[in-house]
């Protein structure tokens, strides 16, 4: 039998807002523990949330960027729950009436368009954070990241692979990047995703049993999250043991690389949701959901359609410039420092990808100016160095973050393009080597490939190229 | 200089006009203090310090000539589940014994920046959940009017110390009548305002929207003034309505009433009600039939389903509020616990007292996956039916008449093991919370053998102006003797 996946995901994204969503607190990630706390957020009692009209609007960008219908009336609900990181013992959160419903993003896997479509967005507020010791039987709390403003998108269950899931998940992560509701940095937590996963006989409409998994990182930890349960929930059908299939949590292991059962139905939460009383309901008026869209930023379609317009880039290369924003506006930076397109593209695409993978550092963390790299390009183009020493000194400059010109003055890696001064190396090297100049002269071509090496290597590598090639030749055949 | 019968209003005019220091005035409220609480039991902390310090503070600000507030002077207390900054707030309850908030609650604030001197936090049923202040774990509060028979609930300890004569203002809270049926437990006056009028922010919440705090007083006037200083819009509550007053409700008291038209429900004069209770009624009407007041007689038919919506909603939001005491940031904590569970499983069942674990319990079945259509949204309905039962009684009438209580005074432990028969007592008064009306209990008589008895005037949305109003006059035509027992031996 044939088996067919079906996924659908969770989203959780931390808003871009200065302050909490029910408190002045600010959202700052990174401070000391328990420093950006009061009353309201630790929910001593007595005090009230009231919520921050920063957090409807950027959710209605998210929406409305997210292509969803806004709603006019939403309101705000109790989540009910004991747990130490949350210190109300419940989370403001939506419940039947989110604040945006409908909604879709395209995707696109090996060369396959897809629309996958979502179902709603809710506000809510993020929890604390559990910090446990390595030693002693301890747990400290860490209640900075409670009353951070979230968005939890909530996908249909259109996704067939777990590599749909992750282009999914980057198309969503972009979408909110470039309308400037939240940064997405999954390394920082500020981007979170659950999965939803089951399998079913290709051709059966009724879904079966789902189960959801928790505590995913990273989008290489998606793919394998959701490839490693498709594999467990496919073996266990495969072998008869469909029943061994039930409804429940799993959380994932990244260091172990499995999912282990967190919760099954019957021990699911009742979260007794009910409307928050401290609140009142949600009310946007359409004209402000028009005002807010007409305000809305380029969004990465719109980019990517205009990269391949004014740049004339392939498909691919454009994928990967709009599939983040620091990427894009760097390109678009670069572009406008004076590089010419497809060279600031392949630089970006190339060693810039490279060096970030190998630092580990994501791309709106990357050191460089976009003056630099123009600049880096202007060298090359110009022939004052090489390509191959063009890539040594982009290393260095992302390195150490200095100008490119400096690096080539302090490591003297000038190209030698003054004719006297090669033509005199030319020389020396032919009287060097009258073995191989009588070859070349004897018809041997491949003797010029072992002069050519024989004057690179007498010029330390700093020799244009294509000058010497040229000048070697004239002067063999004079 | 006689300090005890003193109203707020009195006692502010000795302070400006200097006849008595805020030292000499708060002085005195200690001392009241000192003498009766051996009786009445009404405080739960007395801060003696904090008050003289607040006190020198005015004095020095008199002296200087700098502006001071509407209640400069006057020494006040407040029910000890509103925050103050540093000074304890328990709920009257274990749980939170040692809890000293790091900030105030709105109304402390507003009551000291007008320059009244807190002189103490006053008892209540354990996070205000009863009607006769038995359930705090830390005292019974005595009636000032008879010692053997309880102050109601649960802001008891505020009425109690009204009545008591040690302060002329206390604040209360009324979730389901807790202002008003300790005030007509008690004699004194007690306004339960619009919802929304007064900021919720640092009020311990017992079910959020059903609180309201509110003054209790010595008379209508003072009841008046206090609200001056509490009404208004407050950025920390969203609840909070966008409503300033525009004139003082002291403003037209003594207009005449000619032409006011009141209501009487019928379900409000039916059998059950104690016949002391029933006679002060229909004295009520007819006093106010003689001021030029139009009573007639109407029907509230969803009267009777109040107290079952109310009881649900106010569990359900209990429920779900008290969750956070588990023993984790503050508050109790058990001596012993092997793991997180049994942490908050012992903080819970040790430091909370049986009445809040019942509402607990009976909240969270009624919020439950499959039981919250049943319960939960079916009182939430029947919430809305109530409300526009009043709506359609105000577009006719100015306000509506009724009992506060069904009962006199209970006497202590009278009522403690049967808690259903003790929230049938909550009858005349929860319907208000729930359609968020103001309302307002005033000593209309006594019974035969001497207890107070309250009667009750429920108004329109924001219409608290004609509750003081009516209220005023009808007080200044009877001109009860409200000096307690306790009170008067105090004036000896």
């Amino acid at each position: 039998m044939k088996w067919e996946t079906v996924i659908g995901l969770e989203i959780h994204a931390e808003l871009d807002t200065k302050t909490k969503i029910f408190c002045d607190c600010p959202t700052a990630f990174g401070a000391a523990p328990n420093q950006h706390t009061c009353p309201v957020c630790m929910g001593l009692p007595g005090t009230l949330p009231v919520l921050n009209q920063a957090v409807v609007d950027m959710a209605v960008k998210a929406g409305l960027a997210l292509g969803c219908e806004v709603q006019t009336v939403s309101k705000m609900d109790r989540k009910n729950y004991f747990y130490p990181d949350l210190p109300k013992a419940y989370q403001i959160s939506q419940y039947d009436l989110p604040i945006c419903t409908g909604g879709s993003v395209e995707i696109e896997v090996n060369g396959e368009k897809k629309t996958i479509r979502i179902h709603r967005i809710h506000i809510e507020e993020d929890a604390g954070k559990l910090i446990h010791d390595e030693y002693e039987p301890l747990s400290y709390i860490d209640y900075n990241r409670v009353g951070v403003p979230l968005i939890e998108i909530v996908s249909e269950a259109d996704m067939r692979s777990p590599e749909e899931a992750v282009a999914y998940l980057r198309a969503v992560r972009a979408v909110l990047q470039y309308a400037g509701v939240s940064d997405c940095r999954m390394e920082q937590g500020s981007l979170r995703c659950d999965g939803n996963i089951s399998l079913r006989p290709y051709g059966q409409e009724a879904l079966n049993e789902k189960v959801e998994l928790k505590n995913i990182n990273s989008f290489k930890e998606l793919q394998k999250a959701l490839e490693k349960e498709e594999k467990r929930q496919m073996e266990l059908y495969s072998f008869g043991e469909g029943h061994k299939v039930v409804q429940e949590t799993r959380r994932w292991d990244a260091a172990k690389g499995r999912t282990i059962s967190m919760r099954t139905k019957e021990d699911a939460h009742d979260y007794r949701y009910f409307p928050e009383p401290d609140l009142k309901p949600i009310l946007i008026p359409e004209a402000a959901i028009e005002a807010a869209r007409s305000t809305l930023p380029e969004l990465p379609a719109a980019k990517a359609a205009r990269f391949s317009e004014a740049y004339g880039l392939t498909p691919k290369e454009i994928a990967i410039l709009t599939g983040e924003k620091a990427l894009s506006r760097f390109f678009e930076e670069t572009v406008a420092a004076g590089a010419g397109a497809k060279a600031a593209a392949n630089w970006i695409l190339g060693d810039l990808l490279r060096c970030l993978k190998e630092t580990d550092i994501e791309a709106e963390d990357q050191p460089l100016q976009a003056v630099q790299l123009a600049k880096l390009i202007e060298l090359v183009e110009a022939g004052t160095i090489s390509g191959t020493v063009g890539k040594e000194v982009f290393q260095e400059m992302y390195d150490t973050g200095k100008d490119p010109e400096a690096i080539v003055e302090e490591k003297g890696l000038k190209q030698i393009s003054g004719s006297g001064e090669l033509a005199a190396i030319i020389s020396q090297v032919l009287a060097a080597n009258p073995a191989s100049v009588e070859d070349y002269h004897s018809g041997k071509k491949q003797a010029l490939g072992f002069l050519m090496g024989q004057v690179m290597k007498a010029t330390g590598g700093q020799a244009n190229p294509k000058m010497a090639k040229e000048m070697l030749e004239k002067a063999l055949q004079a | 200089m006689n300090t005890t019968t003193s109203t707020m209003q009195e006692q502010h005019h000795q302070f400006i006009t200097r006849q008595a220091s805020a030292r000499e005035l708060t002085t005195a409220a200690l001392e009241r203090i000192a003498v009766t609480e051996p009786k009445v039991k009404a405080y739960l902390t007395v801060c003696d310090a904090a008050a003289l310090e607040q006190a020198d503070r005015l004095d020095r600000q008199l002296a200087a000539g700098e502006p001071l507030g509407p209640l400069a002077g006057v020494p006040v207390a407040l029910k000890d589940n509103m925050c103050t900054d540093g000074i304890l707030t328990t709920c009257a309850s274990k749980m939170l014994a040692d809890f000293v908030p790091p900030y105030d609650a709105t109304v402390t604030t507003q009551l000291q920046a007008a320059g009244a001197v807190i002189v103490g936090k006053t008892n209540l049923d354990e996070f205000a959940m009863g009607s006769t202040t038995e359930n705090s774990a830390y005292q019974v509060t005595a009636n000032p009017w008879d010692l053997t028979r309880v102050p109601g609930g649960s802001s008891g300890g505020s009425a109690a110390a009204v009545a008591a004569g040690t302060v002329s203002l206390a604040l209360g809270s009324d979730t389901g009548g807790s202002i008003r049926q300790p005030a007509a437990f008690c004699g004194v006056v007690g306004l339960k305002p619009t919802y929304g009028l007064v900021s919720r922010y640092g009020l311990i919440a017992f079910a959020s929207s059903l609180d309201q705090i509110g003054p209790m007083t010595k008379n209508v006037k003072d009841c008046a003034l206090a609200l001056d200083v509490l009404a208004g819009h407050d950025r920390r509550d969203a609840s909070s309505l966008q409503y300033a007053p525009t004139a003082s409700y002291t403003a037209g008291l003594e207009a005449p009433l000619t032409g006011m038209k009141a209501a009487f429900p019928k379900e409000y004069r039916q059998e059950g009600i104690d016949p002391e209770i029933r006679r002060v009624m229909e004295e009520t009407a007819a006093t106010l039939e003689s001021l030029g007041m139009v009573i007639e007689e109407v029907s509230l038919p969803y009267s009777d389903a109040g107290l079952s919506a109310y009881y649900l909603i106010s569990s359900a939001e209990a429920s779900s509020n008290l969750a956070r005491f588990d023993g984790i940031r503050y508050g109790y904590r058990p001596e012993t616990f092997e793991n997180l569970e049994e942490l908050m499983l012992k903080t819970r069942s040790e430091a909370f007292g049986s009445e809040v674990k019942r509402r607990i319990m009976l909240g969270t079945y009624a919020l439950s996956s499959g039981y919250y259509d049943a319960y939960y949204h079916r009182a939430q309905l029947l919430r809305n039916q109530i409300r526009e039962q009043f709506t359609g009684i105000f577009s006719t009438y100015d306000l509506v008449l009724g009992p506060v209580t069904p009962a006199l005074p209970y006497v202590q432990g009278e009522k403690t093991d049967n808690p259903l028969e003790m929230y049938l007592g909550d009858i005349f008064t929860v319907d208000v919370n729930l359609a968020g009306l103001p309302a307002l209990s005033l000593p209309g008589g006594f019974s035969k053998s001497g207890l107070p008895v309250g009667v009750q005037f429920i108004g329109g949305h924001l219409q608290e102006s004609k509750l003081l109003h009516v209220a005023y006059q009808l007080e200044q035509t009877l001109g009860l003797d409200l000096t307690s027992p306790v009170a008067k031996e105090v004036l000896k």
